[in-house]
């Protein structure tokens, strides 16, 4: 690199990072068009399996307790609005009120994930996991399912099923959109997020409303239609 | 002393691979994935050689090369290297990669880290699947149709059982997430890199076909992707999403199969298109005829592309009205393809043709392409399908639409912009023997298939009865897959031979082309212009660019 003869060669420099907002903010909403098509997958197998196990979808989703889903839907959209007024503050230039919304915002999506641990749990202790159908359980080797277990018919088993698969992958966001938001804040501290500068913490709020808004889909289609 | 070119900038890293290895230089990454999409190319080239190969003996000659429990895993790898490892990533991991900024102006894409990112979640994937061979791989097809896929068992090498079917798919999930970030960065790179004067239409068509691509690429990756994790969970949790067995419906698995798998026909084919739109011109030395006709025939063809994915079900039992709907759709697709293919003819028309090696692949491109299009619709109309459906002459029209078209253009493009990438030449003599070669070979393979499956000799299959047409169209089917072998080495070969001994040559636009791409030195420095290019003229004006070349002034 030191090279004296040539001063042109020391003047290749690193990749400078170029700015460009409009772009950080397209490519990130594409980002979040790949995610909505991944959990159009999951949505179009609970329409697709609604519709042929009417009865017993409706009947699984009887014992779900609603009241858990409503609180945990209430304390997403509180998290939505608090990376909003993060957003609002950080622009204003109050560094503080930001790093501390932020905190708010990760609290409630630990809250959440807390409050979901407790409900698969008590799904579990009543012997609700991803079991087999009724009469094919033989020779599968489930290692959830003991001998003597009580055993769903299979619209039931499907419904939960979706249920554990559908609220899992939400749960994954959330743990995701918790780092990125701990990663936000971290980078606020350091201050390379500012007034002048706030596309990412914009990307993190945008994708912290996507899973918001998933959940907001996830809750009536489990809980509330019945 | 002018800035160094980018195979010369300065080591940041001791270690030498590693300044290849992470750097976030669109130019390097591109010729990176070339040599790893290359390397996996010759494999599964030799993993088809030994498919046909079997298939020259009949059940009674007693012969077997692949034995019949192992020939499903040896067709499932030729299919996921081939498809996974090499079409899918094609054209715009290598070319589009290297010159979708040179063709904008731009310095790099718009995310160089995330460019870097895909490439290693490539390279990750890809290793992934071949550590997934070592135990044992898949027998599914590429396909993975449930319930088959959920129930099978493969032996490793090792003799021991291990999930490997589920690894397959991990790998293939991963793979995918590498293709959409390279789309997604593609997308935002030509709506906000352009150099100033490049409005949409003064783009070169191969943006085009990039831009098509990568919205294809978004669009239909993550649905693939989250369609196979779901396999891999039935595989390890007794849920029945897709299984029959416990309630669930195999066929809605074929759905969202191929709501991605037949778009991704069209990831595979455009750009290929784009680079033959690129090389039709400059060696006709004459504006494309019908430049925003291509541009918007690409648009459309992604556009009803993504529509026409249960024509792959038509033997599944769907809805009279949906049969009709898809094969309906399924023609449509051909009406701007041929316009595509008519334009091309056209620019041919009174221009100065020269068939330098380039040229050779783009007039096969368009040869193999019409008979491989104009057999799709043999598959797309439903009567002819049910007949045709599963045989040989699916693989044949697979193959004269992927390989004849899909890398035909890709290496056609490769041998385009050998000079620009690498400062040297390679030999037109060797060019030229090795284009012939695989061109006689391709068609030597490949049209005794369409014969063999209409005649009714079955795909996947290990073995046939011994029926003399059959056996004397296997065996010449098979002694082309020779002849096409051969090509591909000496292919291979012309390229190694000018990387290393070719004839330099810092000459900027050796085919006097007109796109923008040309007008930097051989090969581009690190950040491609000396200065920001200013776009004037249209991307293919052969008037206005060698009436200012003749006056010897910029013509850009």
């Amino acid at each position: 690199m030191s090279d004296t003869l040539n001063p042109e060669m020391t003047q290749v420099p690193e990749m400078e990072e170029h700015r460009d907002d409009v772009g950080a903010r397209l490519g990130f909403w594409l980002f979040l068009y790949t995610e909505i098509f991944l959990f159009g997958v999951m949505f179009i197998l609970y329409g697709v399996y609604r519709n042929k196990y009417l009865d017993e979808f409706q009947k699984a989703a009887h014992d779900l307790n609603k009241v858990i889903g409503t609180t945990n839907t209430l304390i997403l959209l509180f998290s939505s609005l608090t990376v909003v007024l993060a957003i609002v503050a950080l622009k204003k230039g109050d560094k503080g009120k930001t790093r501390d919304l932020l905190i708010v915002t990760m609290m409630c999506g630990l809250t959440f994930l807390v409050i979901k641990s407790f409900e698969w749990q008590a799904k579990f202790h009543h012997g609700i996991h991803l079991q087999t159908a009724s009469g094919i359980a033989e020779g599968h080797g489930s290692p959830l399912l003991t001998p003597g277990d009580e055993m769903l018919p299979q619209g039931e088993v499907l419904f939960y099923s979706l249920y554990y698969i559908m609220t899992g992958t939400h749960a994954l966001h959330i743990v995701i959109g918790f780092i990125l938001i701990l990663w936000t804040t971290i980078k606020l501290e350091r201050g390379s997020i500012d007034k002048d500068n706030p596309v990412v913490l914009e990307n993190v709020g945008l994708y912290w409303h996507l899973v918001d808004v998933i959940w907001i889909f996830l809750f009536p289609l489990f809980y509330l239609v019945s | 002393m002018t800035e160094p070119n980018y195979l010369k900038i300065p080591k940041k890293y001791k270690l030498g691979i590693l300044n290849w290895l992470l750097s976030v230089d669109h130019k390097r990454i591109g010729l990176m994935y070339m040599f790893t999409m290359f390397t996996f190319f010759l494999v599964a080239v030799f993993i088809g050689f030994l498919i046909k190969l079997q298939r020259l003996f009949p059940e009674a000659s007693g012969w077997e090369i692949i034995p019949a429990e192992m020939y499903g895993q040896v067709f499932t790898l030729h299919a996921i290297i081939m498809i996974f490892l090499f079409i899918v990533p094609g054209a715009p991991a290598v070319l589009g990669n290297f010159f979708l900024p040179l063709q904008v102006g731009a310095k790099d894409v718009a995310f160089p880290k995330i460019n870097l990112l895909s490439y290693h979640l490539y390279l990750f994937g890809a290793i992934m699947a071949i550590v997934g061979v070592l135990l044992g791989g898949a027998d599914t097809g590429w396909t993975f149709t449930p319930p088959y896929s959920i129930q099978t068992q493969t032996i490793s090498i090792f003799g021991v059982q291990f999930n490997s079917i589920s690894w397959m798919l991990t790998a293939a999930f991963i793979l995918g997430w590498g293709t959409i970030l390279t789309g997604l960065n593609f997308i935002v790179t030509i709506h906000r890199l352009r150099a100033p004067g490049m409005t949409f239409f003064k783009m070169p068509l191969f943006t085009w076909s990039l831009y098509a691509t990568s919205w294809l690429q978004v669009l239909a990756t993550p649905v693939v992707g989250m369609t196979l994790l779901m396999i891999v969970i039935e595989r390890f949790m007794p849920v029945g999403f897709f299984d029959p067995s416990k309630g669930g419906d195999p066929i809605l698995f074929q759905h969202l199969f191929w709501i991605y798998s037949h778009p991704a026909v069209y990831i595979m084919i455009l750009p290929a298109m784009g680079l033959v739109s690129e090389i039709i011109p400059t060696f006709s030395q004459k504006t494309i005829f019908g430049y925003k006709g291509i541009a918007l025939a690409t648009c459309c063809i992604a556009g009803v592309g993504y529509l026409v994915w249960a024509h792959h079900m038509f033997t599944t039992g769907m809805s009279e009205f949906a049969q009709f709907a898809f094969s309906l759709l399924t023609f449509l697709v051909g009406i701007p393809t041929a316009i595509k293919v008519f334009n091309w003819i056209a620019t041919l028309w009174r221009g100065a043709i020269k068939l330098d090696p380039p040229m050779l692949f783009a007039l096969a491109f368009i040869f193999n392409f019409s008979i491989g299009g104009l057999t799709g619709l043999f598959l797309g109309s439903l009567a002819t399908d049910i007949h045709l459906h599963d045989t040989d002459f699916v693989v044949a029209h697979f193959h004269y639409t992927m390989f004849g078209g899909g890398a035909f253009g890709l290496i056609g493009g490769i041998f385009f912009y050998f000079p620009k990438m690498f400062g040297k030449f390679y030999s037109f003599k060797w060019a030229k023997i090795s284009f012939w070669t695989l061109f006689v070979g391709f068609h030597w393979l490949y049209f005794p298939m369409f014969i063999l499956g209409v005649n009714g000799m079955p795909r996947r299959y290990h073995t046939y009865p011994d029926i003399p047409l059959f056996n004397k169209l296997q065996m010449i089917s098979t002694i082309g897959s020779w002849v096409l072998v051969l090509g591909v080495i000496l292919i291979i070969g012309t390229w190694v031979y000018g990387i290393l001994k070719g004839k330099v040559t810092e000459e900027a636009n050796p085919w006097n082309s007109s796109t923008l791409e040309w007008t930097t030195t051989t090969p581009p420095t690190l950040y491609n212009f000396p200065e920001v290019p200013e776009v004037e003229h249209e991307p293919y004006d052969y008037g206005a660019f060698l009436g200012t070349a003749s006056e010897g002034g910029s013509h850009v």
